[in-house]
Formats: structure tokens, C-alpha cells, sequence
């Protein structure tokens, strides 16, 4: 069973990495793009019956840094 | 005085942190992050730089989860001393050890150069060997030294006097110019400038040397 997890910094945490893309985008002339925010993408493999509150669990303890980042999960 | 010296896949500064370490009088034990436990008596165990585990997933959170860290948690919830190097201070960060996040530089770049550093406390055994408000240099080498936490936290660490190092010119963007805060009880301190760069006359500068004797100087006479 494939489980996906997509880790984003929080609202109001500064994203220099995601900046610097929007910068980037700008000067191949996408004037358009008003922000950018870059996050990550975890795909698990999990057996069946895993269930959400085990990946919750897996975000909390590792997976996301609660500090910064927001998680949401696909099952 | 006993320390003990963590080496996770990635580290680079280990060596230099035990040299440091003895250098000041210290008995160094290094310590491999699968061993489970700490050896005996340790007084302070000193997490160096480097790049853990590739800086895969967050820069410090796979050792943060390494069998060696869950003894570390338990020496620094016993009162025991703690010292988060680079590296280090994000493995304290991501085991909430320390309050808040290391995140990527603001200028995007890696950083690798002296920097000033204003003592923000004296009043904790890394510190107690310098005077609040000097000024001294030590090397900055990092992608991801951007501290950054809430406001209701820089609060407390400045009433609590937990901001241990300052940036005189900033370097990373860190809130507040934080380059190190201690932990409630003053025991455990995280940093990014690397003090075991600048303990020896050939280094090109020895204000590091104070904040290894002064916790050698605590820990002998405890």
C-alpha cells in the first residue's frame, strides 16, 4: 500500500529556497509567479492495515519537523 | 572531568572536538552513534559538525533518532552537560533538546568563514570564562545556520538569558543574530560558530580555548 506524505514549511516561515526558484522563474520571464514555496514529497511503501495514525505518528517523530513544517498524508 | 564524543556517519569535526576536549584536560571517550548507551561517570557529551547522515531528510534528524541520541536525551533530562557543535546544534534542535529550527542559510550559500561573536551570558559553565558583551571570533562553516523560532521563544531565551552568542554582523539571517542559546538549565548548548576551530596558536586564534576550560574547570571541581 502506497502511502504519500507532503511536508510544506509552515504559513510565515520565511522559504529562501523558494525565492530563489521564484527569482529564477522571473528571469526566464514568468512574470506571473508571485511566490513559490518548495516542499518535499515521501512516498512509503507500507503493508496493508497501516493506518493514519501511524503515519501521523511517523510525521510527528520524524518525518516532519513540527518546529517549521506542516505534513499532510494521502493513504 | 569525562566527556564523550559522538561520531554518526557524516561527522567531520569529531576529532577536533576530542582534541579540544583533552586539550583542556578532558578524558575523552569517542563514542559510535549505534552504542546504546554512554559510558559510565560521563560528564558532558560533545555532538560535533559535520553533515549526519548526508543531511538527509533535515539536516540532523536522522541522528537525532540514532540509538546513541536517546541516551544523550536521558544524560541531559538527568541535569547532564551537553555540547551541539554545527551538526550538533541541529541534532539538539531536532531532538527538542533546544527550542526552535536551523534552517537554510538566507543567502543560500554555504558560509565558511570567521565570524564575530558577541557573549551574550556569562552565567552558564561554557561561558563563565569570557565577559558579558566581549567580543570574539570564531569560524562559521554551514549551509543551514538560519535559527529561527517564535517570538514568544526568542522571548523567553533573552528573559530566561538562555541567547549564549550573538553574530556581531550576521552572517545567515539567524532571528535575533542567535548564533547559540543554552537550554533552561543551562547545561546544554547548542551553536553554530565552531569553538574547537580556534583552541590553539596555530589555529590562528584562541578564543575558543575559554569556553573548553571553563567547562573542564565546573566539572572537575563538582
Amino acid at each position: 500500500m502506497k502511502v504519500r506524505v507532503q511536508v510544506m514549511l509552515k504559513a510565515g516561515v520565511l522559504d529562501p529556497q523558494g525565492e530563489a526558484v521564484r527569482h529564477a522563474l522571473h528571469a526566464l520571464g514568468f512574470d506571473g509567479v508571485e511566490g513559490v514555496r518548495q516542499g518535499k514529497v515521501i512516498e512509503l511503501d507500507v503493508t496493508e492495515g497501516t493506518t493514519e495514525a501511524q503515519v501521523t505518528e511517523m510525521c510527528e517523530k520524524l518525518l516532519a519537523n513540527t518546529v517549521i513544517e506542516s505534513y499532510s498524508i494521502q493513504m | 572531568m569525562k566527556a564523550a564524543v559522538i561520531t554518526f556517519p557524516g561527522s567531520n569535526c569529531d576529532r577536533d572536538l576530542a582534541v579540544a576536549f583533552e586539550a583542556a584536560g578532558a578524558q575523552v571517550t569517542r563514542v559510535w552513534h549505534k552504542d546504546v548507551a554512554l559510558p559510565e561517570g560521563v560528564d558532558i557529551v560533545g555532538i560535533p559538525g559535520g553533515f549526519s547522515f548526508g543531511d538527509y531528510l533535515r539536516c540532523g534528524a536522522i541522528a537525532a533518532n540514532s540509538p546513541i541520541c536517546r541516551g544523550v536525551i536521558e544524560h541531559a533530562n538527568r541535569g547532564g552537560y551537553v555540547l551541539g557543535i554545527c551538526n550538533g546544534f541541529q541534532v539538539l534542535t531536532e531532538t527538542r533538546l533546544l527550542p526552535g529550527a536551523l534552517m537554510r542559510n538566507a543567502g543560500l550559500k554555504f558560509i565558511c568563514k570567521p565570524v564575530g561573536l558577541r557573549v551574550e551570558t556569562v552565567d552558564s559553565d561554557f561561558t563563565a570564562g569570557y565577559t558579558t558583551g566581549e567580543e570574539i571570533t570564531v569560524p562559521v562553516a554551514h549551509h543551514d545556520g538560519n535559527y529561527q523560532a517564535t517570538p514568544e521563544v526568542i522571548e523567553e531565551l533573552r528573559g530566561e538569558g538562555r541567547i549564549a552568542f550573538t553574530y556581531t554582523a550576521n552572517p545567515n539571517g539567524a532571528v535575533a543574530d542567535i548564533a547559540g542559546i543554552l537550554s533552561a538549565n543551562k547545561r546544554v548548548l547548542g551553536m553554530m560558530p565552531h569553538p574547537e576551530r580556534v583552541v590553539d596558536e596555530a589555529h590562528g586564534g584562541t578564543d575558543g580555548k575559554r569556553l573548553f576550560a571553563g567547562l573542564v574547570d565546573a566539572l572537575t571541581t563538582a
